[in-house]
């Protein structure tokens, strides 16, 4: 099966997981995630801060435009440590918006904002509608032209980190074609942002309405692109995502490990009990086979071909895998589990929301399907 | 001991094997070869197969990395890699030697002396010698460790009583990795065992075949009455056969000694299984077009690429860092599962078919996934079974504690 993608790694990935193994471990440890639930910003900014100095934001953006020149396989560790660590920040939604930006931006877009979003500068994606489909080109928000002005309408939502963001990218439909238009946060009307609750309560998610507002068709991505910024953003926040849920399925078996390690119930630790320790074995695997995937996913990035095939099988290992290790974490915690204590429910939220964003596993198995055999 | 290989010697050896595997591979030798070392069944199969190794080893591409002064080849891993990559690619049937190539010939090449290597190694890989394995007995199976065939210091040798069980190719085989009691006052059960690299063809052995779930033959009950075997058969000394038995698992890893090459099970191809799906209907329609089948047909695709990438990762430290023990020791258990599910999973495509077996000319691929499925569980249950496995991986790489 060697079609279906080879796995490798690069130095300046293995460098990049070294440091952000640490930094996330020692900046993001679960009190501060906690408190940060409570927070309305959702993050530190400090923290923020330190990602756009350690040029994390820049990784995947060519050197002309102030990047520093890799690809997207360089960002896999980072996301992947970010997961783990529950890290919330806006790192995921800007790298993806820089990928837009990369995909159908004009020279004149990209050199506007990809050498800020370098510098660290937040940025986001309002893709998502009401419909609920995780098919990106189904678009019912609309554009209107005149002249040299284009109006808005419709509602956007599960804008992740929108207050944050200085720029939004929003996709609408305009002489039935999509397209992509670059909002600046600033040029928002009041009460534009409403915040959404969501099931993930360390990340922050707004609806964005668009009825009222214009921009300049200088702010549309170039119109022949539009199916080329659907396809990379796709794909890059499969990866970004499946980054995530790797991470964070081997979190959560940790934190289940030593809790199996250090209950005891009828005299012993419960991590004897085979009822216990069998299916977390098999969790176990599926995280390994996850981040086997993750890894073959990154170095299989810009393959023509299977660079899908292989984002899309990590996608659906790590969402398998992530919310079936965090759903057997709150059981194997008794009482506990069942409180918001735990961390097993962090997880087990992250993982819902995750696979609402990119698309479930079997929806990526749904279009593997297409891939592997049609 | 082998040179770092010369790379115009290295292309020039794997442009010959291919070439050697391409003229000289048999697929269909006019009856079933078997898949794994463990179903060889019949004279016609068994023959084949030790000609086949013969005729590979002869040819330069068993054993390659071996040392020279005891059979082998003398050359660089990669040589043989090479070789074995050739015999993939033309889809070579298996090598039959397992317990010798696989388990008692590294033993030997690590602690045996000089005078054990020069005996054993040979035979061992031109198939001469077949080998099999005396671990399990009627009563101690997973608990390996209690295993009671008693050997009893008797002058200038040992005298052997009891019973070993499931010996693959025991009636094949002229030599026997054995586990025997020695000891039966040691402080605990490991500290009583030894290891013995026992003959067979003696008096006081004898076996019986057993016939295995899908009709055929593979391994025996092996019986010791009185048997008596020199003292020279014992190796690594008195007591330390737990450790013995332990230190044939490191081989496998190729850690210590190079392996010997070639594989003794085969792989099962994936695409043929999709080949099938494709070429399947129901409802009058192409079976993939079935959402269900479709969506547990790409599930296993997944599988099937992790474990195949798994092999990769193993060999790359820096995707290891977090529990290095995880994916050695998962991997058996992860594959094995994985195709007796995918094997199984295959019947249903066939409809009504699925209700044919091997032998009638209406079965779909001669019966081909029947088999398969059915031996899928020699896998699965032999060599240590998945619930014991699971064990291993939640104490070894896992740390949780030992089930009492
Ligand atoms: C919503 C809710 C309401 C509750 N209401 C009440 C109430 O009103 N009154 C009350 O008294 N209690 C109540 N409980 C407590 C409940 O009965 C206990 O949580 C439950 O008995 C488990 O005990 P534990 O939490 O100590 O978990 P533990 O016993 O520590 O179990 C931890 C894990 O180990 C497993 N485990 C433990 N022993 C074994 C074993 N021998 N073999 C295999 N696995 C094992 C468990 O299945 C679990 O997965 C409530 C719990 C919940 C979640
Ligand atoms: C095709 C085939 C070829 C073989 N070839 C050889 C050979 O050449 N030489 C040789 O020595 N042996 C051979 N074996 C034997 C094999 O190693 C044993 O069958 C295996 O170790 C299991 O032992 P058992 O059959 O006694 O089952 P048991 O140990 O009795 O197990 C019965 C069931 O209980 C489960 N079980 C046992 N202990 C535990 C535990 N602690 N926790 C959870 N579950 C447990 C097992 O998983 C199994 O499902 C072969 C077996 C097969 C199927």
């Amino acid at each position: 099966m060697d079609n279906l993608g080879n796995i490798g790694t690069t130095e300046e990935q293995i460098e990049l997981m070294d440091v952000a193994t640490n930094f996330c471990r020692d900046k993001s440890p679960v009190e501060k995630v906690r408190a940060l639930i409570d927070d309305d910003l959702g993050y530190d900014p400090a923290i923020w801060r330190e990602v756009g100095e350690l040029g994390w934001l820049a990784i995947a953006i060519p050197e002309a435009h102030g990047g520093v020149g890799l690809s997207m396989a360089e960002v896999v560790p980072i996301a992947e440590q970010m997961g783990r660590n529950l890290m919330s920040t806006p790192f995921g939604t800007t790298t993806l918006a820089a990928q837009a930006l990369l995909a159908g931006g004009t020279e004149a877009q990209q050199a506007a904002w990809l050498p800020k979003i370098s510098e660290g500068m937040a940025a986001t994606l309002a893709l998502r509608e009401d419909h609920g489909d995780w098919d990106l080109a189904h678009v019912e928000c609309s554009g209107t032209q005149s002249g040299d002005s284009l109006t808005l309408s419709g509602k956007k939502q599960l804008v992740l980190w929108a207050d944050s963001a200085e720029l939004i990218i929003v996709s609408v439909k305009v002489d039935e074609r999509l397209r992509f238009a670059l909002i600046e946060r600033s040029a928002l009307p009041e009460g534009a942002l409403r915040r959404e609750q969501i099931i993930d309560e360390t990340a922050r998610s707004y609806e964005l309405t668009l009825d009222g507002l214009s921009v300049s068709t200088d702010a549309l991505l170039d119109v022949d692109r539009g199916r080329e910024v659907i396809e990379k953003v796709e794909l890059a926040a499969g990866l970004v995502h499946a980054a995530e849920m790797t991470g964070g399925a081997q979190a959560v078996i940790d934190y289940t490990l030593d809790y199996l390690k250090t209950r005891k119930q009828f005299d012993k630790i419960i991590g004897s009990y085979q009822a216990l320790k069998h299916p977390t074995v098999n969790n176990y695997v599926e995280y390994e086979k996850a981040r086997t995937h993750l890894y073959s996913a990154a170095h299989s990035w810009g393959e023509q071909g299977r660079g899908e095939v292989a984002v899309r099988m990590a996608a659906a290992q790590a969402h398998d895998s992530y919310s079936q290790a965090a759903d057997r974490s709150i059981q194997f915690h008794g009482g506990f589990g069942f409180t918001h204590d735990c961390d097993a429910q962090l997880h087990r939220r992250k993982a819902i929301m995750n696979g609402a964003l990119i698309g479930d596993a079997p929806y990526q198995r749904s279009k593997l399907a297409g891939l592997l055999f049609d | 001991m082998a040179e770092k290989p010369d790379a115009a010697e290295l292309k020039d050896y794997s442009q010959a094997a291919d070439a050697w595997f391409k003229e000289n591979t048999v697929r269909d030798p006019g009856f079933m070869l078997p898949l794994t070392f463990m179903e060889v069944s019949t004279d016609e199969q068994f023959d084949f197969l030790r000609e086949w190794q013969r005729k590979v080893y002869e040819a330069g591409y068993l054993g390659a990395a071996w040392p020279k002064e005891y059979g082998g080849g003398g050359l660089h891993t990669d040589f043989q890699r090479a070789a074995t990559r050739a015999m993939k690619k033309y889809d070579a049937p298996i090598m039959l030697n397992a317990i010798g190539n696989g388990w008692a010939g590294p033993l030997i090449l690590d602690l045996g002396s000089e005078e054990q290597k020069q005996k054993y190694i040979k035979g061992m890989l031109n198939a001469e010698d077949i080998w099999c394995q005396g671990f399990s007995e009627p009563e101690h199976g997973s608990d390996l460790g209690n295993a009671q065939l008693k050997a009893v210091k008797d002058g200038d040798g040992y005298v052997l009583n009891g019973s070993k069980i499931w010996t693959s190719l025991g009636d094949r085989a002229k030599y026997m990795i054995l586990l025997a009691r020695t000891d039966f006052e040691a402080e605990n059960k490991y500290k009583g065992l030894s290891f013995f690299l026992n003959p067979m063809k003696i008096d006081g052995i004898s076996t019986s075949r057993i016939k295995k779930l899908t009709g055929e033959y593979g391994f025996v009950q092996t019986f010791f009455t009185d048997a008596r075997i020199s003292a020279d058969c014992l190796f690594g000394g008195e007591g330390n056969g737990w450790s013995m038995a332990m230190k044939t698992l490191e081989y496998e890893r190729g850690a210590k000694v190079k392996p010997v090459g070639g594989y003794f099970v085969k792989e099962l191809d994936v695409m043929q299984i999709v080949e099938l799906a494709k070429n399947s209907t129901r409802n009058g329609k192409p079976l993939l077009d079935d959402p269900v089948m479709r969506d547990k047909m790409t599930q296993y695709m997944i599988d099937i690429q992790a474990l195949n990438l798994n092999n990769t990762r193993r060999r790359m430290p820096q995707l290891m860092q977090d529990k290095p023990m995880g994916l050695p020791l998962m991997n058996k258990l992860a594959r094995t599962e994985l195709i007796r599910e995918l094997t199984e999973f295959s019947l249903g495509f066939q409809g009504t078919k699925a209700g044919y077996y091997v032998g009638d000319e209406n079965a779909v691929d001669d019966g081909y996934w029947h088999r398969s499925y059915l031996n899928s569980f020699s896998a699965t249950i032999g060599g240590g079974t998945s619930e014991i496995q699971r064990n291993i991986v939640a104490e070894h790489a896992l740390g949780l504690p030992k089930t009492r």
